[in-house]
Parts: C-alpha cells; structure tokens; sequence
C-alpha cells in the first residue's frame, strides 16, 4: 500500500485505537494506556478505545484497589466521554470468557465479535495496544 | 516508507527493547525514515546512563545513543513513565530526551506506519 504524505496546511485526522489486553492491577500497563488515552484526546484524532482479554476487567464495576493501596482509577474511565472519547468497544468473546455482560460494565460499550474487531482493527491507521 | 516506533519493555528484561532496535537499525540502514522512538512504561529504563551491563553482553543503552548519533534519531523518553521510574534529565544517556506523550501522538499521526514493541 502506498501512502502518499500531505503536505497542505490542512490537520491530518488518523484512526487511532488503544487496546486493553490486561487486567487493571497487577501491571502498570492499564493506568499508562489510560494516561496515553488522555492525552491523545487533545490532538483531536478519531480515537477507538477496545478492551480485550483480561482488559475488559478494567471496566468492571465494584473494584476497591485501595485496600493493595493501588489508586482507583476506573473512575477516570467514566470521564472519557468528556474529552470526546465515545468510540469503546469490547469484544465479545472475551467479556463471556470471564461472565461478563455490559451490565458489569462502569460505561456504556459497543460489544463486537472477534473477527468484527478484528475488521475495525484492520481500519486503524495507527493500533497501540499493552 | 516513515515509521514511529514505540518500545514498551525495559532493557534487559525483555526481549522487545533488543527487536526494536533491530528493527529501527535496519530500517535505517535501507534508507527507511524513523521518525521518532517513543519509550514508554518501563520502556523508558532504555534511556538510563546508568546502566552498566557485564562486558560479555550487549550494551542497549549506549547501542540506541550510538544509533541515534549515527543517524539523528529522535530518542525521546516518556516524562510521566520516566518520573515514576527515576528517569528524568539528570540521568539520561547522551541522545535520549525527555518529552511528552504528546510526541507519540504526533509520531503516529505524521508516520506511514507506528510499530509497537511489546507483549
């Protein structure tokens, strides 16, 4: 495929996706992608957000890190909408995997199929994923 | 082709630091653009001048300044991840800066393809 750079004056919009593959403690990678999410919001790119995996765990309601003295940040999730990121997805198989239905879920989500995400992957222009 | 690549596994530790530079070597060396390599979470241990592996192993640390001297890389460390995890300006090695997240952004919007090192 070739790609044909641009040069006009115009600000480039790419199709970004973070996706979640771990569990939100145990690791730093779920806090770090959140904080990667939030500053993306700023460069108003079409930005996707996925969890998968033991990511959809990230979401999950009634979580109390603070007795690991972990910070809760599962909050923060609730906040995205407010910096223009409403594109979430969580996939399907990996939400009935672990017994999960969107009503354990914090926010509200669009469940996909696997080969659906792997569809919408396949539409990125950029994949960031940990 | 122009690549942004993000490496997200410290040194040592993981084998994602070594193929990135693989990579990024090679990508140079065909005449490749990088625009930029972007370390995160625990990528950002690569920029620590204070690493000092056995004199029988490779040496990563200075391996990614020495490519970033021979071909004006942007090797730029993640100033949040790097905080948490002591690096900051006083202790990273020669080619290494400190930068926002932001520039992974930019990379990847100014890239014909991002690359991500890790699990």
């Amino acid at each position: 495929m070739s790609v044909e750079s641009d040069n006009s004056a115009e600000p480039k919009v790419k199709r970004f996706m973070y996706v979640n593959r771990k569990a939100p403690h145990g690791t730093v990678y779920a806090l770090e992608v959140l904080e990667m999410v939030l500053i993306s919001a700023m460069f108003e790119q079409d930005v996707h957000l996925t969890f998968l995996d033991d990511g959809v765990f990230q979401i999950k309601k009634g979580q109390n890190p603070s007795v690991l003295e972990m910070k809760d940040f599962s909050k923060t999730y609730r906040a995205l909408d407010g910096y223009g990121i409403e594109k979430v997805f969580v996939e399907k198989e990996s939400m009935e995997e672990r017994g999960l239905s969107q009503d354990d879920l914090i926010i509200p989500v669009e469940i996909i199929g696997r080969e659906e995400l792997g569809a919408l992957m396949e539409s990125m222009d950029v994949v960031l994923s940990a | 082709m122009k690549y942004a690549i993000l490496v997200n596994e410290g040194p040592f530790n993981h084998q994602a630091s070594d193929s990135a530079y693989q990579f990024a070597k090679s990508a140079l060396q065909k005449g490749h653009e990088v625009l930029r390599v972007f370390f995160y979470y625990d990528g950002v241990l690569n920029g620590t001048k204070h690493s000092a592996p056995q004199a029988d192993d490779r040496n990563i640390v200075k391996r990614w300044s020495e490519l970033g001297k021979d071909y004006h890389l942007d090797l730029a460390v993640c100033v949040a991840a790097g905080l948490r995890r002591g690096i900051t300006e006083e202790v990273v090695a020669p080619g290494f800066r400190i930068t926002g997240l932001g520039q992974l952004v930019e990379a990847g919007i100014d890239a014909d393809r991002t690359i991500v090192f890790g699990d």
